[in-house]
């Protein structure tokens, strides 16, 4: 039975070698042959005598075996780099046993591997037998585990699949040893990957940086110029240091020349990539205070209602996401991926409604008061936050993004763009467009702009102004509903979440001037960027209250914000 | 402002004559400082307020007429809350500038005698001794804004100066700028959020979230012994007084009409020939010193002074005293400020989970059907009641 386990086992590794080879030549290899080739092969494995296994699984000499079992600590390091120098699937699978305690010696210094499943081999002859009596397990210690780790991760360099190279190219490029310059060579020779090739060169690179010979270290330094990686700066910067007795590290000036040209260029490589990282997240940042602040550009900015319970609207647009996810995965768990779309339109009426019902009790009778309707729509807000807190409760409540969301795309080396913040700068922009088309090419926005224009005529010629008052409110507070369910999912959703965005969107509608949406677009998105570009410098909250100040100050320069509509007004 | 058309299209499309609606007008009636029956009820709620602290002083406790610490407390720091609700009155209900970030105005002239408070208190555990804030940001001495804050009447001159400086900056570039309405008020209430913001960081240098606290003496006494506070407790009591008297007699003067020229039809102050440019500067610093002189009296009796002070929740609050009260009357905030307060203590100890509903509630229906608060009901049923009679 345990034979019968182990054959299995070595099969499949002995496919994945062959496939893996395959793949690495199927770029020039037609790919027609490949299933072909595969049957053939399967065919022949088929008719192959059982021992046949052994010969193809390269035996480990005895000699490579037996310092594992040494007493002196440093013998078997240099045994374990070596076994992973052999670039064998036998030896990687000694290696993994000896990692985890499953490599035996018996008295006659005989090493036998034991599979994952208990079946004992001898890895010299690929023979299987029983336990013997007088076999004990190695011990290892943690340095050898480390030896180990190393030797496994040359031993993927060499053999493994693309993706298992790359991890491990990375990982052994971390820290510079020269010791593991004769196998990164050895691997950049049968490397045919162009990224691998790329990423060996540079570990080569960071190795011959240090080395003995001014000419290798010369053309290590103009070959490290290429890097993106943060991790070279430091070994860039290392060599430029001087030592206490007032010598450079590095005594040749060509190559400390070199040196410095390696490292101005990933120095502007990595600012670059700083830049662009601001760059995206001030505009997501942007994205989301444009969502929060486009309800209100209609209800402040169109109507001149001043809604203090804006940000309650956008909350309850992000509670309405929470409890269509809640249904979701109560109902419909096989769809809890769609869940966000369902949500749209709940968050939207939702808070479209809550919206018209406040319009019509209490904001109607204080049309032209603008103070008393902040006052009132204040009292609202506390309102619909302790409402919220009855119903949820005053913890946050959990909005998770659904799996097309998580996970972030890298754009080069080291700006990583994550899903969910590229969607809602997507679907804010598309908000916009609705908005612009609702207002612009509808029916209701006709009736809207008349009666924004000139409430009396509007109603002479038969707009039912005040319809169109609710419907517009409605559609305002929907629009924050739609910016709420963009919140829940980037941050927390409790019953404070809308505190944290009024003043905020007020800032931008503000800013932007007053009845008009390019206003509102382009100082949130400037809003956000400044932000964003500000953040290193000062810190997040010193960013906040630059941001401010600047715009107090902005207000004064221009008090109708930056698009003004202009007339003649005493005003 | 913008640039004149000659389009004789635009010309005609202005009316000729304003058609604004009717606008309501809360002046009060026109007398030398209040009538006589107004002095008689100010005079005897003042005395009666003034004989608790010695009805706790004198009577044991348990003793039928004995009033507790705890109500002299809450009383001296309602009393704080008119004087600013006063203050805000002057902007608001004589002016018409609605203010969203007197917090900040209560809250600086609160941190400049904290500041005072804090020295004296770090002096008496020891000759060098830093307040703890300091010691866990590592800091080796006072930093430059913290120097001369051990004189005490230095202290006292920037209660008015950092509340006055600022408001007189903010407010010169504001009004000059023609920044009216609601505009303004959402442009202070972005300031007190930024000032909030500035005072959580512990870099600042004012104690971070938790702000001032753990006072142990003022001016040498005692800050928890009974007597202290009586003397704290009486000061607020006269303060609030003059502050009355004071804006009472401002707001009776020529200077006064003008205020309420401002807050009916800016416009036609300015075509009559005033500039309201200084008019409203001085008001709206009057009107922060007195906020800032309250905010230093409510430390002590307090016991903390903190950022939140400052969010934009406190300050609108304050607002909503005077809109209960009923703004531009003077008393009316007080009265207000007494029954918000009063009602949050209550709601606080027995339905603590209701409070906010109730503060919403007064929000919305002091609006849509008080415009005129408490005074102006009382008003109104006195007018009815005149006018049965005289039927």
């Amino acid at each position: 039975m345990h034979f019968l386990f182990s054959l299995i086992r070595l099969f499949a590794r002995l496919m994945a070698v062959v496939s893996d080879a395959w793949r690495r030549r199927v770029s020039s290899a037609s790919g027609a042959l490949r299933p072909i080739a595969g049957l053939v092969l399967c065919a022949l494995l088929a008719v192959v005598p059982q021992h046949a296994h052994a010969a193809t699984a390269t035996p480990i000499p005895q000699t490579l075996l037996a310092p594992l079992a040494a007493d002196d600590t440093d013998e078997r390091l240099a045994g374990i780099a070596a076994l992973g120098e052999l670039a064998s699937p036998a030896a990687a699978a000694v290696l993994d046993a000896l990692g985890s305690d499953r490599l035996f010696a018996t008295e006659s210094g005989r090493i036998l591997i034991q599979d994952a499943q208990g079946a004992v081999s001898d890895p010299e002859t690929g023979e299987t037998l029983a336990l013997p009596d007088d076999a004990s397990s190695i011990s290892i210690n943690n340095r050898l585990r480390v030896g180990i780790a190393n030797a496994l991760a040359a031993q993927q360099i060499l053999t493994g699949d693309v993706a298992t190279r790359l991890a491990a190219v990375r990982s052994l490029q971390r820290d510079v040893d020269p010791e593991r310059a004769p196998l990164l060579r050895k691997a950049l020779e049968q490397e045919k990957d162009p990224q691998i090739t790329a990423l060996l060169r540079l570990a080569l690179a960071n190795i011959d940086l240090v080395s003995e010979d001014p000419a290798t270290r010369l053309s290590a330094a103009q070959a490290l110029a290429s890097a993106t990686d943060a991790g070279v700066k430091t070994v860039l910067a290392a060599r430029l240091l001087k030592q206490a007795d007032g010598s450079y590290v590095e005594p040749d000036a060509a190559v400390r020349a070199a040196v410095r040209v390696a490292l101005h260029r990933l120095d502007i490589h990595l600012s670059r990539i700083e830049w662009l990282g601001n760059l995206f997240y001030g505009a997501s940042l942007g994205s989301v205070l444009l969502l929060a602040a486009l309800g209100l550009a209609i209800t402040f900015g169109l109507m001149g209602i001043i809604n203090m319970a804006h940000g309650e609207l956008l909350m309850i647009g992000a509670y309405a996401t929470y409890v269509v996810q809640y249904l979701f995965r109560q109902f419909a768990p096989g769809f809890t991926d769609w869940y966000l779309l369902a949500a749209l339109p709940v968050a939207f009426a939702a808070s479209a409604l809550v919206g018209m019902a406040l319009e019509r009790s209490v904001i109607r009778w204080l049309y032209g008061r603008p103070l008393e309707t902040l006052l009132a729509t204040w009292g609202i807000s506390l309102i619909l936050m302790q409402g919220v807190r009855s119903l949820f409760g005053a913890q946050n409540v959990e909005v998770g993004n659904p799996s097309w969301m998580s996970g972030s795309m890298v754009v080069l080396d080291g700006l990583v763009l994550p899903y969910n913040r590229l969607v809602i700068i997507g679907f804010s922009l598309a908000v916009v467009v609705l908005v612009w088309v609702l207002l612009n090419r509808t029916r209701l926005g006709l009736f809207v702009r008349a009666v924004t224009q000139n409430r009396r005529m509007a109603s002479c010629v038969g707009v039912p102004t005040g319809r169109v008052d609710m419907l517009t409110f409605g559609l305002g507070s929907g629009i924050a509903g739609l910016g709420g369910v963009a919140l829940s999912q980037l941050g927390n959703v409790g019953p404070d979440l809308g505190q944290a965005y009024i003043v905020d969107s007020f800032m931008v509608v503000v800013l932007g001037g007053v009845g008009q949406l390019a206003g509102t677009v382009i100082a949130a998105i400037g809003l956000g960027e400044i932000n964003k570009f500000l953040e290193p410098y000062s810190g997040a909250v010193m960013a906040k209250i630059t941001i401010l100040v600047l715009i107090v100050l902005f207000i004064q320069k221009r008090p109708q914000g930056l698009f003004a509509l202009k007339g003649r007004s005493v005003e | 402002m913008s640039s004149p058309t000659h389009d004789p299209a635009v010309l005609a499309a202005i009316p000729v004559t304003p058609s604004r609606p009717p606008r309501e007008s809360f002046a009060p009636p026109r007398a030398r400082l209040f009538p006589p029956i107004v002095w008689t009820g100010v005079l005897v709620v003042a005395a009666l307020l003034a004989m608790l602290p010695l009805l706790n002083l004198v009577f044991p406790a348990g003793h039928a007429l004995h009033v507790s610490a705890f109500t002299i407390a809450l009383l001296g720091k309602f009393m704080c809350y008119a004087i600013a609700a006063l203050a805000l009155d002057l902007v608001w209900g004589y002016t018409g500038i609605l203010s969203l970030g007197h917090g900040l105005f209560f809250a600086l002239g609160g941190y400049a005698h904290g500041m005072y408070l804090m020295r004296a208190t770090a002096a008496a555990q020891g000759a060098d001794r830093l307040p703890d804030f300091m010691n866990f940001l590592d800091w080796k001495a006072y930093p430059w804004f913290w120097s001369f804050t051990d004189h005490f009447p230095y202290a006292m001159l920037l209660v008015v100066l950092a509340p006055g400086l600022l408001a007189l900056v903010f407010g010169f570039f504001a009004f000059r700028s023609r920044i009216k309405g609601v505009y303004f008020s959402i442009i202070t209430q972005a300031l007190t959020f930024a000032a909030m913001l500035l005072f959580f960081r512990n870099e600042t240098g004012f104690g971070g979230n938790n702000g001032f606290t753990d006072f142990r003496e003022i001016l040498g006494f005692s800050i928890t012994a009974p007597g202290t506070k009586a003397a704290l407790y009486l000061l607020t009591l006269g303060t609030l007084l003059g502050a009355l008297v004071f804006a009472r007699s401002l707001t009776q003067s020529k200077l006064g009409s003008v205020l309420t020229g401002i807050r009916d039809g800016e416009t036609r102050l300015m075509f009559v020939g005033y500039d309201p440019h200084w008019f409203k500067l001085f008001i709206w610093t009057v009107s922060a010193v007195l906020c800032g002189i309250a905010g230093a009296l409510y430390v002590p009796q307090v016991g903390i002074i903190n950022p939140g002070e400052m969010s934009p929740a406190n300050s609108i609050e304050m607002v909503i005293w005077v809109a209960t009260g009923g703004r531009g009357t003077l008393i009316g905030p007080i009265i207000g400020a007494g029954v918000v307060n009063g009602l949050k203590t209550w709601f606080t100890g027995v339905l603590p989970e209701f409070w906010l509903y109730a503060l919403g509630l007064i929000f919305v229906l002091v609006t849509l059907f008080l415009p005129r608060g408490i005074v102006g009901l009382v008003l109104m049923l006195r007018e009815r009641l005149q006018a049965r009679r005289a039927a």
